[in-house]
């Protein structure tokens, strides 16, 4: 009978153990939706460099966005870092997050100033990436197919069942594309374009990111993605050639958002502050992350795409980051695009 | 009044006077609460507290309740039917107060616009329930039940009915709510507005039941598709599994026990691990794929992206549940009847087809079934896997956290998905409820099962022996892929992988764990540890009740306890999500939330294992203790308890393996402090690094592996003692 009293009493026991705390010191809920690596490295440092305990979750941009969205009445989150801006503009369009002018933005780019402007300070740019494709060369040889070098030459026939790009409703990078075809051609050729590249797709991935994993694996020939994880691909030494497209591309620009309604605000400022300096910055290259960084002084790889020989449209962030934007090209794209025969 | 009821009553007061009311933000079980202000601070205060210092007074009627029957028992000599009426009507008000309280004024005053209109705006706010509250509520919960006991119902008996009351109350919160509140999304707009119209304009799309590629159009809905592959799936796990089980069984085959074990695989399997295997195997530069590609000098494919992929990725983890199904069904064909057949000059191969198969019909059809559920709910093999070729499970996890971020859209979604799965749950239960292939009638079997007619015989040696090598050859590959630097590319031997999920070093402060993978392992282990054994109690419970007792509504009562078998993952975690965020039950970033949904979603498991095992006892040893004067709590601790744990073990390993495998509903569910295993493992797959997601794979194999050895050396004397008690009560 002892023993089946254990058993009884094991669960509380464990049920304790699973639900106490370790530290009632001070502490910060961060949600990152950067790589694994870097989001960790920024955990640990500002762990080592403040005292603050740190925990941390790792979501995609589209998951963080909507975990706060889910927890708004009773936010658990104190700071949302990295991902690609346009979720944070939205957060910030539906007042999930609160605004925030660092003393260190006189440190920032331009552009990062720029994009925490457009939102009213709710949000504020980190890093940038360029647009663009990644090919790989021994898939790219076994097949014969000739080397691309701007938007149009993945229109080709020959190219047909070697393109691959995310699926613009799931991922914000193939939204990026989709919006950045649409700028740079106009709507109605750039939807043209869409239809043409329909064509040659040989899947529509789910995550953003998947089609240069893919194509690293030799899985797939050329995907669709930000110029910076093509990089990191070849950068981990798989035969990935990063192309920037002749005609000229968009970007994104990464996102750090302060949650509005939070329960640590002010470390939640802290760590803000923290991750805007030149030295935090510098040390996404320890993780081969290969964006542009926001403050002046951080270094970048030799390896990183330089955004200043890039051709780089004029990315209307407000409008195409704008729910009813996104809304209507999506639809236009499920409608005119999705449905026709590859 | 009995004691019990006393017992509660002070408990209750306990609660309200002593206990913070609201939730605590260090946890439930952090205590900083003693020390910091308590008992005036707001934050900390128990109920009473609160009230005395004139806030939060909608509290105000909750003691009416409790002192109601103290004052009205204590004080008074009337019959046990109106002390049975009192308790009912406090706890039934107390319990009633606590629900609308707690779900009209939330974090912002009142919940509903409608409240507000009519009260006014209210300045004030609570919390989710803490400590306090809990107490009381279960207070409320088992005065009632004490009443309906006491106005006769289940024969009076107060243990029973509570825990019926109990289970109602849990099976009602932890799953009927979130999935009602799930559902609800469905009918609204993108302002919260309820509308008919909506529902079915998002219902019918054609997104869903498009059927355009009957007539030559490119994709067909996801419900056809979701639809298409589990009834392929269905058909030929079936098929495989029953030429595993004939050969298993009837073809004096050696190596019999080898085919068992395979069972156990599915479960032991992390998701993802069999997809990335099948990539790496028939991918465009997958080993197979290359090697056909140069013997035949053709241009290599991405075939296996679709449905091909996902097809045979499941195939490998259903079929061995097809054949655990049917190994107990072609066992238990009596031989007798199979030796009426010969004796009467059938051939082996007539005997077969009229007398073996049709009695294995009732297997079959379970397997059928089986499989065709697994298929509907499997999340990890169509994400990896799924191509163009898109799935219900799938595109559920999508529509909630890709970039259009439509909840009333995988609700929706959701609604299909439990269409097909509560209709293939309602077809089995029909199915075996109404006809009988009884052949075990309890006189003696003495004879053996027939050989299998060659021409079955050789179909089946071949398939099996194919199958079986296909198995091994992926489960080889998982292993080993785990020890190459890059899979494909570079296939030099490395422990690399394994040192950076499972380093561990020493630092100043002595052994220190500095693989990334150590934090998520500890808190599966815990996680799985937790919920195992409460699994098994709920479920052991729920089948004693369901077998020994007798009440209204027992019918309705076991299929709410077995309706979330039939509930995907994925709609259980976006429900939990919605409805575990915000008071009156604020679960969401705890570990506990992970607890309860291994619970309620392995708990079917637990309760049909106790089913099986109860039957087996006899009815008479419970009422022999009853009759010496035991309780019913005494009999159930004392005497049935003891004799199931073949069933109790049973339940234990198999939730501890599951809610170490799980990943649809948790990947909702996880959050800083409690990472799980698998939600870590989807990580390092997006990331590309299959070394390490598969390296921590079979690091979670292995352990689940020795947990599986370990209990069943552990039920096997279980069951020697399980005789000896029974003829000890037989003699």
């Amino acid at each position: 009978m002892k023993k089946s009293r254990l058993l009884f009493l094991a669960p509380f026991v464990f049920a304790g153990s699973v639900s106490s705390p370790l530290h009632a010191a001070e502490k910060l809920t961060y949600y990152c939706s950067a790589q694994e690596d870097w989001c960790q490295i920024m955990a640990t440092g500002f762990e080592e460099a403040t005292g603050i305990k740190v925990s941390m979750t790792r979501k995609s941009s589209g998951e963080t966005l909507a975990q706060i969205k889910a927890e708004s009445s009773n936010p658990k989150g104190d700071i949302w870092w990295g991902g690609t801006g346009d979720p944070h503009l939205q957060a910030a369009e539906e007042g999930l997050t609160v605004a925030y002018e660092s003393p260190l933005n006189a440190e920032q780019n331009d552009w990062a100033v720029k994009q925490a402007a457009s939102a009213d300070f709710k949000t504020m740019g980190i890093y940038s990436g360029a647009l663009g494709y990644g090919y790989n060369e021994e898939v790219l040889k076994a097949n014969d197919l000739p080397v691309p070098a701007c938007w149009a030459d993945l229109l080709k026939p020959e190219y047909k069942g070697h393109v691959q790009m995310a699926n613009p409703n799931s991922s914000g990078t193939a939204y990026t594309t989709l919006a950045t075809i649409v700028q740079l051609f106009g709507e109605d050729e750039g939807f043209e374009f869409m239809k043409g590249l329909h064509k040659n797709i040989n899947q529509y991935t789910k995550s953003g990111s998947a089609p240069i994993k893919a194509a690293a694996r030799g899985e797939n020939t050329i995907g669709i993605v930000f110029m910076h994880d093509a990089v990191k691909q070849a950068a981990s030494g798989f035969p990935i050639k990063v192309v920037a497209p002749c005609e000229g591309t968009g970007y994104e620009i990464g996102g750090m958002s302060l949650i509005k309604d939070s329960r640590n605000p002010e470390n939640a400022k802290k760590f803000f502050d923290w991750a805007l300096t030149a030295e935090v910055q510098t040390r996404a290259l320890e993780v081969k992350a290969f964006q542009v960084m926001s403050n002046k002084s951080a270094t970048s790889s030799p390896m990183a795409p330089d955004l200043a020989s890039i051709k780089l449209i004029d990315y209307d962030f407000k409008k195409y980051g704008s729910s009813a934007e996104r809304k209507r090209l999506l639809k236009k794209w499920d409608d005119e695009v999705s449905v026709l025969p590859q | 009044m009995n004691k019990s009821t006393w017992l509660w009553l002070v408990l209750g007061l306990i609660g309200f006077c002593l206990l913070p009311w609201y939730v605590q933000e260090d946890g439930f079980w952090g205590f900083e609460w003693l020390v910091d202000g308590y008992p005036f601070d707001p934050d900390y205060a128990p109920g009473l507290f609160l009230i005395l210092q004139g806030e939060k007074l909608w509290l105000a009627p909750i003691p009416v309740w409790l002192l109601l029957p103290i004052f009205a028992l204590a004080f008074s000599t009337r019959s046990d039917r109106y002390s049975a009426n009192v308790l009912l009507l406090a706890g039934l008000l107390g319990l009633t107060w606590l629900a609308i309280q707690g779900y009209s004024i939330g974090l912002r005053g009142w919940n509903y616009e409608a409240l507000t209109a009519l009260f006014g705006p209210l300045e004030d706010r609570q919390f989710g329930m803490g400590s306090g509250a809990l107490l009381v509520a279960a207070s409320f919960l088992f005065i009632m039940t004490t009443g309906i006991a006491g106005r006769g119902a289940v024969n009076g008996d107060i243990f029973v009915v509570g825990a019926i009351g109990l289970i109602i109350a849990m099976v009602t919160v932890f799953i009927f709510f979130p999935i009602v509140q799930m559902l609800s999304s469905a009918l609204r707009d993108n302002d919260g507005v309820y509308s008919l119209g909506i529902f079915a304009s998002k219902f019918f799309d054609n997104k869903i039941w498009g059927l355009s590629c009957i007539q030559g159009g490119t994709r067909c809905g996801v419900a056809w598709n979701s639809l298409f592959l589990a009834i392929l799936v269905g058909f030929s796990t079936t098929a495989l599994g029953l030429a595993f089980a004939l050969v298993a069984t009837r073809s004096g085959f050696r190596f019999g026990k080898m085919l068992r074990a395979l069972t156990v695989l599915p479960i032991i399997t992390p998701p993802f691990v069999i997809g990335l295997a099948i990539i790496l195997l028939f991918g465009l530069s997958g080993s197979i794929t290359q090697f056909v590609a140069d013997l035949f000098d053709l241009q290599p494919t991405r075939w296996v992206y679709g449905l091909p992929g996902i097809y045979i990725a499941q195939m490998l983890s259903f079929t061995p549940i097809a054949f655990l199904v049917l190994i107990g069904v072609v066992e238990g064909v009596s031989p007798s009847m199979e030796e009426a057949a010969q004796t009467l000059r059938a051939s082996k191969w007539q005997t077969f087809r009229t007398v073996s198969l049709p009695l294995m019909r009732p297997g079959l059809a379970n397997a059928f079934l089986l499989g065709f559920i697994e298929s509907m709910a499997d999340f990890g093999n169509p994400l990896v896997l799924g191509g163009n070729y898109d799935v219900l499970s799938t595109e559920i996890f999508f529509a909630i956290v890709g970039a259009q971020n439509d909840q009333g859209k995988a609700a929706v979604l959701a609604i299909a998905l439990l269409i097909f799965t509560l209709t293939a749950f309602y077809a089995q239960r029909r199915w075996l409820g109404n006809k009988s292939y009884t052949t075990k009638t309890g006189k003696g079997d003495g004879g053996m099962h027939v050989l299998l007619p060659k021409r079955i015989l050789m179909p089946c040696y071949f398939i099996v022996l194919t199958w079986g090598t296909f198995t091994i050859t992926v489960y080889g590959m998982i292993l080993y892929g785990g020890f190459v630097e890059t899979w494909g590319l570079n296939n030099t031997l490395t422990f690399k992988h394994y040192i950076t999920a499972f380093g561990i070093g020493f630092n100043d402060f002595g052994l220190h764990f500095k693989g990334a993978a150590w934090d998520s392992f500890w808190t599966t282990l815990k996680i799985a540890a937790t919920a195992a054994p409460l699994t098994a109690i709920v479920g052991l419970l729920t089948a004693w009740l369901l077998v020994r007792q007798n009440f209204a509504g027992k019918q309705a009562f076991e299929f709410g306890t077995m309706l979330s078998f039939a509930i995907p993952g994925t709609v259980i975690g976006v429900s939990y999500i919605l409805a575990f965020n915000v008071p009156p039950i604020e679960l969401t970033g705890t570990g506990a939330i992970l607890v309860i949904s291994f619970i309620f979603r392995n708990m079917p498991v637990g309760v049909r294992a106790g089913i099986a095992s109860m039957s087996q006892i006899d009815k008479s040893l419970d009422e022999a203790s009853l009759t010496l004067g035991a309780n019913t709590w005494r009999t159930f601790t004392r005497i049935i308890l003891p004799l199931m744990r073949p069933a109790i073990l049973a339940a234990l390993v198999f939730s501890f393996v599951r809610a170490m495998t799980a990943i649809s509903a948790v990947i909702f569910l996880v959050s800083a402090e409690y990472n799980m295993a698998t939600s870590y493992i989807i990580g390092r797959v997006e990331n590309n690094d299959y070394g390490i997601a598969i390296a921590y794979s079979s690091v979670l194999i292995v352990v689940m592996l020795t947990v599986v050895a370990l209990m069943q050396l552990l039920v096997g004397r279980a069951n020697t003692r399980r005789r000896l008690a029974q003829s000890g009560s037989n003699g």
